[in-house]
């Protein structure tokens, strides 16, 4: 008699318990904001009990993924104070006691962990799914070993710098080509007069074709 | 024609005294696209918009135009068709004209040499963000973490990752000048990177710049035409528009309006820089460069006004991206704080909630210390220079989907922009040199132009040390400005007084066909050195009202990210002072030198006969 009691009393009392073990501000408690519209926009699902229950179950894969050896379960994690937000305040009971409440530290530990599987979880983000006082670790920039500015540089330097080889290198070969033309020319000077080439110059004397060497021409 | 012959000869006996024969143009279309290169430059793009939006929109455009017409234009012919006529760089231009005036080729040759300086380190700059460009993600996108990942770099959270990027990464700056910091070796790469593009192009003279011109002249329209498309259906675009177009015509009141837009003209046209002569100096004396000079001038202008569109598009949507953050950033607060359903609260119905909530709990919303967010005031946040293209441009840039491209295509566009007028102001040091006969005649001329693009690259390290940019804009408020205008007023002077209206109309109808009418010969003769000296002295006397003061980048700063505004120490004062007077000091001096020279010898009349200049038989007899 006293035992049906005393089983009546704990079944009556139990979610009191865990009423009261849950609270707003609760110390080994934490806030969480879900914003669901933000991240999803036309996909959005709706906040409902079954989605609380999933919340419920990923908390408690958390907690047993990060301890290992302890088995949580749904029931260990109870959930108050939820608003249309969609924000609420979860706290998590020992699962060898259900008065006790596991610390504050642990959870946090346990939440970043997982934090990757709980956000796929639900579709969502560090920042749509936030856990008031539990900051996302942040995400390290990639830093390759060459910097990729000094790619792009090495290859901008490097064709001018060929360019400009090319440049010089055939500047030179120019002036040593016009340098061998000169000397030529100035044995072609007697042909093209013969030819009655102008230049417009007034040469000293004049020109006797009498003794030139115009075989050349002459042939038959 | 006779003149023909006689210049046909003449070149013969130039080639027979062993002078190497004047380079030419290959052809017209490579001597305009150099000379609207060189006019058409960075300024364009980040100077005039930023005049167009402070002075009233469409209003401004009366003062610059009329600027335009009355002293850009008859500026531009007169030193196109003296260079064409004469045949010679600034030095060679106005020794000729009046040995006493030879000060201003050499005054032209000082203001050009130091306007390369930091020209080419701005140019640095573009091509170091234009290298940075090709990441993902942007490195001027997020900050960067501190030593221990545990946050991010103190100086990028309470600026912003742009502010950062520019001030940190780019330019390590220093707190003030006294600290001159060390040389930053990411800046040295990418000026030694600028020096070696520039020598490359310089490297056969006018013919691999006319080759180079097809693209650096052409490649920054094609660059705003596409960003035009873009912009405008961007959101947000249409208020910057209207923001930029609106014209308030009270402004016209204002005398530093018009100040603004006669010197905004004159620097645009880049004349005074000895460039625009050498360029013409290159073309055949039958020329027309009355339509060159009115072709280069409107389209100086046109590119202006029509870069100013898709800029200010841009900063429109950059506007309405600031506005709609912040009034998200409120409605996040209002939402967390009165548990209000997710996406209740929208940019479209925050008024009507916010005076919902402030109306039954107004302390718990004053608690939250919401923004201000008003449109208005992020469209006014305006920037002109450096600060436009590196801060506010690239701040809009990562907002628009496809960050990388329009990053690559806004800085090959300011490279282009900024290497063409490289090119004249190059050229009015080279030229210039060339002339004076400083050139030893064993050197090549590939190497004489490697040796100053070295000594430049050289002398331009201050600009990279942690202080430089405080020494860049040094440069360009004191070098860039005073000087010049007063070369510019000796030039019409020169030209209109000393050489004579007569013999210079002569010699234009010789090169056109027609004489120059009376537009042309009021604007030498009174309208243009009017104006300028006016300009002059109203710049001058406000200048000398401000003390002068910089702003300062400095982490530890009460108001940071507020610059701080220092005053300049005594003896950076005293360069901006030596800066501004010296090349102009060279007028002066180089005329008591020659006066002190006739007047201490008679040989020196001999010496002009045993030594022809060849284009002195022509009537023009130098007075001594």
């Amino acid at each position: 008699m006293l035992v049906r009691i005393l089983v009546l009393l704990y079944l009556a009392g139990a979610p009191a318990l865990a009423q009261t073990l849950c609270q707003p501000n609760a110390s080994n408690g934490y806030m969480v904001r879900i914003s669901i519209k933000t991240a999803l926009g036309n996909q959005a699902y709706e906040w409902n009990e079954n989605e609380m229950f999933l919340f419920r179950a990923t908390m408690a894969f958390a907690m047993r993924r990060y301890y290992e050896t302890k088995t949580y379960n749904v029931d260990n994690i109870i959930v108050c104070d939820q608003t249309p937000r969609v924000s609420f305040w979860f706290v998590v009971t020992s699962p060898d006691n259900a008065a006790m409440l596991t610390p504050k530290a642990d959870v946090e530990k346990a939440v970043s962990m997982s934090r990757n599987r709980i956000n796929n979880a639900f579709l969502l983000t560090d920042r749509t799914l936030e856990f008031l006082g539990i900051d996302p670790t942040l995400v390290e920039p990639v830093n390759p070993n060459t910097p990729p500015w000094l790619i792009v540089f090495g290859v901008v330097i490097g064709a001018v710098c060929a360019g400009i080889i090319v440049m010089l290198v055939s500047s030179l070969l120019q002036k040593r080509r016009k340098e061998k033309g000169i000397v030529e020319d100035g044995q072609d000077e007697e042909d093209r007069q013969m030819k009655g080439v102008e230049n417009g110059n007034i040469l000293d004397g004049s020109y006797n074709r009498g003794f030139t060497d115009d075989d050349r021409f002459t042939k038959l | 024609m006779p003149e023909e012959g006689m210049e046909e000869t003449k070149g013969v006996e130039e080639e027979t005294k062993g002078e190497e024969e004047r380079p030419k143009w290959n052809n017209k279309a490579e001597y305009l696209l150099t000379c609207i290169g060189f006019a058409v430059g960075l300024g364009n793009v980040w100077r005039f918009p930023y005049l167009c939006q402070i002075y009233g929109g469409g209003a401004f455009l009366i003062p610059y135009l009329i600027a335009l017409v009355f002293q850009g234009l008859p500026l531009l012919y007169l030193e196109l068709a003296i260079g064409q006529r004469l045949r010679m760089g600034s030095v060679g231009v106005w020794n000729s004209i009046s040995p006493y005036l030879g000060g201003l080729g050499v005054a032209s040759m000082m203001v050009s040499f130091c306007v390369s300086l930091f020209y080419n380190t701005i140019v640095a700059w573009v091509l170091w963000y234009l290298f940075n460009s090709f990441q993902e993600p942007l490195p001027w996108s997020q900050c960067p973490l501190n030593h221990n990942n545990t946050g991010y770099v103190e100086e990028c959270v309470e600026s912003t990752p742009v502010n950062y990027f520019w001030y940190r990464q780019t330019l390590n700056i220093t707190p003030n000048m006294d600290t001159s910091g060390s040389l930053q070796w990411w800046m040295v790469v990418s000026l030694g990177t600028a020096w070696a593009i520039v020598y490359i192009c310089f490297i056969r003279g006018i013919e691999t710049i006319g080759k180079a011109v097809y693209v650096t002249a052409t490649f920054p329209y094609l660059v705003l035409t596409i960003f035009l498309v873009r912009a405008l259906t961007l959101p947000g675009a249409s208020e910057g528009l209207i923001y930029l177009f609106t014209p308030d015509w009270e402004i016209l009141k204002n005398p530093q309006v018009w100040l603004d837009a006669a010197t905004q003209i004159f620097f645009s046209l880049s004349v005074a820089f000895g460039g625009l002569i050498s360029f013409s100096s290159y073309n055949s004396l039958k020329n027309d460069c009355e339509r060159d000079a009115v072709v280069v001038g409107v389209i100086n202008s046109a590119t202006s006004i029509y870069a100013s569109i898709p800029i200010f598009a841009i900063l429109g949507f950059k506007a309405h991206t600031n506005y709609v953050t912040c009034l998200n950033g409120n409605i996040l607060a209002l939402t967390n704080e009165f548990e209000i359903s997710d996406m209740n609260i929208t940019v479209e119905n925050y008024d009507q909630w916010f005076d919902s909530l402030n109306g039954t709990h107004p302390a718990r919303v004053s608690d939250l210390n919401l923004k201000t967010c008003d449109l208005q005031t992020f469209l006014d946040q305006s920037a002109s220079g450096t600060g436009l293209a590196f801060i506010v441009f690239t701040e809009a840039v990562i907002s628009m989907p496809g960050s990388q491209v329009w990053a690559v295509l806004f800085f090959v566009m300011l490279f282009s922009l900024g290497l063409s007028s490289m090119f004249g102001n190059l050229e009015g040091v080279l030229t210039p040199l060339h002339d004076l006969k400083l050139v030893p005649k064993w050197m090549p001329n590939e190497l004489f132009t490697a040796i100053i693009c070295l000594v430049s690259f050289l002398l331009a390290l201050i600009f990279c040390l942690g202080s430089g940019n405080y020494w860049l804009e040094i440069f360009n408020s004191y070098v860039g400005s005073v000087p010049l205008l007063i070369i510019a007023f000796f030039e019409i002077i020169a030209v209109a007084y000393v050489y004579g209206i007569g013999r210079f109309s002569d010699d234009l109808e010789f090169m056109t066909g027609r004489r120059p009418n009376i537009f042309w010969k009021a604007c030498w003769l009174v309208i243009s050195p009017l104006m300028l000296v006016v300009v002059l002295v109203a710049y001058v006397a406000i200048q000398a009202q401000k003390h002068p003061t910089y702003p300062a980048w400095n982490p530890d700063y009460v108001n940071f990210p507020d610059t701080e505004v220092l005053p300049y120490p005594d003896w950076v004062f005293a360069i901006c002072v030596l800066l501004s007077s010296v090349p102009v000091l060279s007028i002066p001096l180089v005329a008591i030198y020659r006066l002190i020279c006739c007047m201490s010898g008679r040989h020196s009349k001999d010496n002009l006969h045993n030594d022809p200049n060849p284009y002195a038989n022509e009537g023009y007899v130098v007075e001594r």
